[in-house]
C-alpha cells in the first residue's frame, strides 16, 4: 500500500509523460500525411517561374498561370475528358457485374459458390496490370485498341474483385427476412430486391461505384500500355514525363490527386464499413 | 374458407431431415399453434406454408387451392417474422402500407386500413416516425399490424413474442388473443413457450424431431399427453415418470405401491403423474425431500421416490424439511401410464 | 426456378473473368514461352542474359524489403492510434486514408516536388542555411538517393492500404480480451504484442500479401523520381514491351513478377498460418 501512495504522483507523471507523446505522435502523423499534398498544391497554384525557381516558399501566391498552363497544353483537356470516360464506365461495369454476384454469394448456397469466391480472392494475387500486355494484342485484333471502352474494360477488371467483395458484406448485413416480409405482402423477387434492399444498400454502393471510379482514374501501366492517342490523364502524365516542363507535371499531379481527395472525402463513411469497422 | 390441409409434407435440408412426412387439417378461423423445441421442424412447416421453403415432398393446400408451388405473393398469406422485418427505411404509416400498395388499392382504401390497424395495435401515434425510432414491443405491433391490413386469409406467425422482455411478453399475448380474436382470420402460431400454446392455442400441434406427435385443444394436451415427450414437455414443473411392473389384473406396483392401471400392455411400462395432482395423504409413494422451494403460491417440493426423481407442489403453508419423509398421493383419475418402448400414451 | 438464379447473376462477372483474366492469364504464360513462333525458353534466356535484369530484379526486392516492415509498423501505430482515439476518430481516419486515393503516379510526383533540385527539400536546407545553392538530388550519380526517395514515396502512398485492414482486425477484437488480459495483470505493450498482435494474424496475412504484391509492382513512381536510371521490374516490363518492342522477354519479365508474388504470398501464409480453431 505504501508503494502506491508514493508512486503515485509520479504515475501521474509518466501518464502525462505518455500522452504528451502520443499527442506529438499523432501530430507528426498527420502531418507526415498531409504536408507532401500540401506542398504539391503550392506548385500548382503557383506562377510556372515560381515552379521552376528556387528556394521555395511554403505559401502558394494562388496564381493560376501554372493551372492554365496545365489546361491549355496541347492533349490536355482531352487526356482529362478521356479519363473521366473511362472512369465512369468502369465505374458502371464494375458494379453492373459485381453487385449481382455479391448478391448471389450472401443469398444463395449452390454448388461452385466457393468455387467462385476463390477465383475472385485470387486475381488479386496477380499484378492485374500486366494483363494490359496480352490484352493490348488482343484489342489491336478486335479493334478495342487505344480505345475508351478497352481500357474501361481492363480497369473494370481491377475493380471487379472489389466489387463483389465489398457488394458481398453489403447485402449480408441487410436481413434476408427483409426480403422475405416483401415477398409476403405480395412482392415478386426483384420488386423485392428493389423497394427494400436497393434502399438500404444504395450508399454502399454509391460508394463502391466511387472507388471504382477512383482506383481507374489512378491506374497507370495499363492505360499508358493500352491508350495512345486517346491517352487518359495518368498515361499523358507518364508519357510525357521525360520532356514536360515541371509546372505542367505539377500541375497535372493537382489533377490527379483533387478528385480523388474529395470523392474520398464524400465516402469516408464507407470507407471503412467496406472493410467492416463500424464508426463506434 | 381458409381452410389448411398439409397431407405428407417433408423437407431435407441435404442429409438433415427437418420434416418427416406430416400430415394435418387446420380448420377456418382456426388458432393453431405449432409447438415445440428448437430444431422440432415448426418454423420449418411454418415456412412451408408461408412459401419460404418448398417441401421436398408433399401437397399444402389452402381453401380449395394448392399451393405448395406457388410463390408467397399468391397465397392469400401474410406474416409476422421472428425479427419483425419491419422496413427500415419507411415510416411505420408506409411500413403497414406496403402490401396494400403492393395490391394497387386506392389510397382512401390504404388510408383507411392503415389507421384501422394501427388503432388495434396502440400505434396510431407513431405513423410517422422511423423504425429505428422504435423499441422493440413497438416494432413488433408494427409487423402485426402489417400484416392484419392484408386482412388474409391466413396469418403466420414467426414466434413473435420471443424476443420481447418478460412483462411485455405477458401483455402483448393478451393483446394478441384479443386482436386474432375479432379478426377471426386463420392462425398458425409458432413458438416454443408452452404457457404461450396453452394461452393462446384453440389447437396445439406438439411438434418433436420433424413429426407432429399430437395435435389436440390445450387442456386435452394437458390432461391426456399422447406420448411421453408431450407429457414431459407441456407443464411446468413437467410430469413425473416412474417404472411400473405388473401384478396381474389391471394392478401395477410403482415404487413399492399398488396401483389401478391399463389390463393390456407390457409387462413395464410408465407412471406418470403431474406434480400439481400429487397431495399429501396418509398412504401414497414414500418419498424422501431433496429441494423444497417456496415459491410463493404454493411450495414445490423435489423428492426421492424409490431412486426416483419426484417434483410435487403442495400448500404454500407447508414447509417440509430436506431428508423428511413425506407421502404422497396421486388423484387417481389424473395419472397417466406410457409404454416405454414406444412413449405412446396406454389409455 | 430458384435454381438457376444464382447462376444467372453470376454469369455477368464470371464470363468477364474468363475473357478478361484467365485468357490473358494464358496468353502471358504462353506469350513468355513461344520465341519465333515455337516452344523456347529463349525469352528467358535474353531476360536473365541482359544486364538490366539483375539490377531490376535486386532493386525490386530491396525495395520490398525496406519498405514493406517499415510500413508495416507505422501501419499498426496509426491503427493502434486511431483505435486509442475517443472523440475526433472519423477525422483522423479520413486523414490517414487520404493516400489510398492518391494515385502512384501523383505519389511519384509529389516527392518529385520535394526532391528535385528546386524542390522542397532543397528550399528546407537552404532556409536553415544547410546548403548554399541546390542539391541535384535525383541525378544519376546519387541512385542511392534515389532509392530513398522511392522509398519515402512508397512509404508514404501505401501505409493507408496496410492500416485501413489492420484497423479492419483491429475492430474485430473483442474488447473482452485486452480486459481480461489488464485484469491478470498485463501491461498496455503486453496487452499488444501477447492479445492484439496475435488475434490479428488474419488481418495481418491480407495487409502482408496485399502490400507485397503491390511492391512487386512498383512502378510509376520509379518513373517519376528516377526515370529509367533505378530499373525495377515492372518497369523494365514496360520497356521491353514498348521500347524495344520485344513482347516474349516483356512477358518472360511478367512471369517473374507473378513468380515472387506466389511466392512471398505462400511464404507469409505459411509464416502467419492461424489454425482454425484458433480464430476469433
Amino acid at each position: 500500500m505504501s508503494d502506491l501512495t508514493i508512486d503515485a504522483p509520479r504515475q501521474r507523471d509518466i501518464a502525462r509523460a505518455g500522452r504528451l507523446l502520443f499527442g506529438a505522435g499523432l501530430v507528426l502523423l498527420v502531418l507526415w500525411v498531409l504536408v507532401p499534398i500540401w506542398l504539391l498544391m503550392v506548385n500548382a497554384l503557383s506562377a510556372p517561374s515560381e515552379v521552376t525557381g528556387f528556394p521555395k516558399r511554403l505559401w502558394p501566391s494562388f496564381d493560376l498561370a501554372s493551372v492554365r498552363f496545365f489546361w491549355n497544353f496541347q492533349g490536355v483537356t482531352a487526356a482529362l475528358w478521356n479519363s473521366v470516360q473511362v472512369a465512369a464506365l468502369t465505374m458502371v461495369l464494375s458494379i453492373g457485374m459485381g453487385a449481382p454476384a455479391g448478391y448471389a454469394l450472401t443469398r444463395f448456397d449452390f454448388p461452385g459458390k466457393e468455387f467462385f469466391r476463390i477465383m475472385v480472392i485470387m486475381t488479386r494475387a496477380f499484378p492485374l496490370p500486366l494483363l494490359a500486355l496480352p490484352l493490348a494484342v488482343m484489342f489491336i485484333r478486335t479493334g478495342l485498341d487505344d480505345s475508351i471502352i478497352g481500357l474501361a474494360l481492363v480497369h473494370a477488371m481491377l475493380a471487379l474483385p472489389f466489387a463483389v467483395l465489398i457488394t458481398y458484406s453489403l447485402f449480408s448485413g441487410i436481413p434476408v427476412e427483409l426480403e422475405e416480409a416483401a415477398w409476403t405482402l405480395g412482392c415478386t423477387r426483384w420488386q423485392a430486391f428493389v423497394k427494400v434492399v436497393l434502399p438500404l444498400a444504395a450508399p454502399g454502393i454509391a460508394a463502391s461505384a466511387v472507388f471504382a471510379f477512383v482506383i481507374s482514374w489512378n491506374e497507370v501501366f495499363a492505360a499508358a500500355v493500352l491508350t495512345i492517342q486517346n491517352r487518359t490523364l495518368t498515361a499523358f502524365l507518364l508519357q510525357s514525363l521525360n520532356v514536360s516542363p515541371l509546372p505542367l507535371k505539377f500541375a497535372g499531379g493537382a489533377a490527379l490527386v483533387l478528385p480523388a481527395l474529395i470523392f474520398i472525402f464524400a465516402v469516408r463513411r464507407y470507407l471503412f464499413a467496406m472493410w467492416g469497422i463500424a464508426n463506434r | 374458407m381458409a381452410e389448411i390441409r398439409i397431407k405428407g409434407v417433408a423437407k431435407s435440408f441435404g442429409s438433415f431431415t427437418a420434416l418427416h412426412s406430416v400430415d394435418m387439417t387446420i380448420r377456418d378461423r382456426e388458432f393453431m399453434v405449432l409447438l415445440g423445441a428448437s430444431g422440432c421442424g415448426k418454423t420449418t412447416l411454418l415456412r412451408i406454408i408461408a412459401g419460404l421453403e418448398t417441401p421436398s415432398q408433399g401437397e399444402v393446400w389452402i381453401g380449395d387451392r394448392r399451393v405448395d408451388h406457388l410463390p408467397p405473393r399468391d397465397r392469400g398469406i401474410a406474416m409476422v417474422f421472428q425479427n419483425y422485418a419491419v422496413f427500415p427505411h419507411l415510416t411505420v404509416f408506409e411500413n403497414i402500407a406496403f402490401g396494400l400498395r403492393m395490391k394497387k388499392l386506392p389510397q382512401a382504401e390504404v388510408d383507411r386500413r392503415v389507421n384501422r390497424t394501427a388503432e388495434l395495435m396502440h400505434i396510431e401515434q407513431l405513423l410517422a416516425r422511423y423504425s429505428g425510432e422504435l423499441s422493440g414491443g413497438q416494432r413488433q405491433r408494427v409487423a402485426v399490424a402489417r400484416a392484419l391490413a392484408m386482412e388474409p386469409d391466413v396469418i403466420l406467425m414467426d414466434e413473435p413474442l420471443s424476443n420481447l422482455d418478460a412483462l411485455l411478453r405477458l401483455e402483448m399475448r393478451a393483446e394478441l388473443k384479443g386482436v386474432l380474436a375479432e379478426s377471426k382470420t386463420t392462425t398458425i402460431y409458432v413458438t416454443h413457450d408452452q404457457v404461450e400454446a396453452m394461452s393462446l392455442a384453440d389447437r396445439i400441434a406438439v411438434m418433436n424431431g420433424g413429426y407432429i406427435v399430437q395435435a389436440d385443444d390445450p387442456v386435452q394436451v394437458y390432461r391426456n399427453p399422447a406420448a411421453r415427450f408431450v407429457g414431459s414437455f407441456i407443464g411446468n414443473p413437467p410430469m413425473n415418470f416412474l417404472p411400473a411392473e405388473r401384478l396381474g389384473d389391471g394392478r401395477w406396483r410403482v415404487a413399492g405401491q399398488e396401483f389401478a392401471g391399463p389390463r393390456a400392455g407390457p409387462a413395464r411400462i410408465d407412471f406418470a403423474i403431474r406434480p400439481e395432482d400429487l397431495g399429501l395423504a396418509d398412504a401414497g409413494l414414500r418419498a424422501r425431500v431433496r429441494v423444497v422451494e417456496p415459491l410463493g403460491a404454493h411450495t414445490l417440493v423435489t423428492t426421492d421416490v424409490d431412486g426416483h426423481l419426484v417434483r410435487a407442489v403442495i400448500d404454500s403453508t407447508l414447509t417440509p424439511q430436506p431428508g423428511e419423509v413425506l407421502t404422497l398421493a396421486p388423484i387417481p383419475d389424473r395419472i397417466r401410464w406410457f409404454d416405454p418402448e414406444t412413449s405412446a400414451a396406454i389409455p | 426456378m430458384p435454381r438457376v438464379l444464382p447462376y444467372l447473376l453470376l454469369l455477368p462477372a464470371s464470363l468477364f473473368l474468363l475473357a478478361f483474366f484467365f485468357y490473358p492469364f494464358g496468353l502471358v504464360v504462353v506469350e513468355s514461352f513461344t520465341r519465333g513462333g515455337e516452344w523456347s525458353t529463349a525469352n528467358f534466356e535474353r531476360m536473365f542474359g541482359h544486364w538490366k535484369f539483375s539490377t531490376a530484379f535486386w532493386n525490386t526486392i530491396w525495395l520490398t524489403a525496406i519498405v514493406v516492415p517499415v510500413q508495416l509498423i507505422m501501419a499498426l501505430t496509426m491503427a493502434s492510434m486511431v483505435q486509442k482515439l475517443k472523440t475526433g476518430r472519423s477525422g483522423l481516419l479520413y486523414i490517414f486514408a487520404i493516400p489510398l486515393g492518391i494515385s502512384d503516379l501523383a505519389a511519384g510526383l509529389i516527392w518529385l516536388a520535394i526532391f528535385e533540385q528546386s524542390g522542397f527539400l532543397n528550399s528546407f536546407l537552404h532556409f536553415f542555411g544547410v546548403i548554399d545553392r541546390p542539391v541535384l538530388f535525383l541525378g544519376y550519380q546519387n541512385l542511392w538517393v534515389i532509392f530513398l526517395a522511392v522509398c519515402l514515396a512508397e512509404i508514404w502512398r501505401a501505409t493507408a492500404i496496410m492500416m485501413v485492414i489492420i484497423v479492419a482486425g483491429m475492430g474485430l477484437i473483442p474488447k473482452e480480451y485486452g480486459e481480461a488480459a489488464e485484469v491478470f495483470g498485463a501491461s498496455r505493450w503486453q496487452r499488444f504484442t501477447k492479445v492484439t498482435l496475435p488475434l490479428l494474424r488474419p488481418s495481418l496475412q491480407t495487409a502482408l500479401i496485399l502490400r507485397i504484391l503491390m511492391a512487386f509492382e512498383v512502378f510509376a513512381v520509379v518513373v517519376a523520381l528516377g526515370g529509367t536510371t533505378l530499373p525495377v521490374l515492372m518497369g523494365e516490363t514496360f520497356q521491353w514491351q514498348f521500347q524495344l518492342n520485344d513482347r516474349g522477354v516483356a512477358a518472360a519479365y511478367a512471369m517473374v513478377i507473378l513468380g515472387l508474388s506466389v511466392a512471398f504470398s505462400l511464404v507469409v501464409l505459411r509464416l502467419l498460418h492461424v489454425p482454425k480453431g484458433a480464430r476469433i
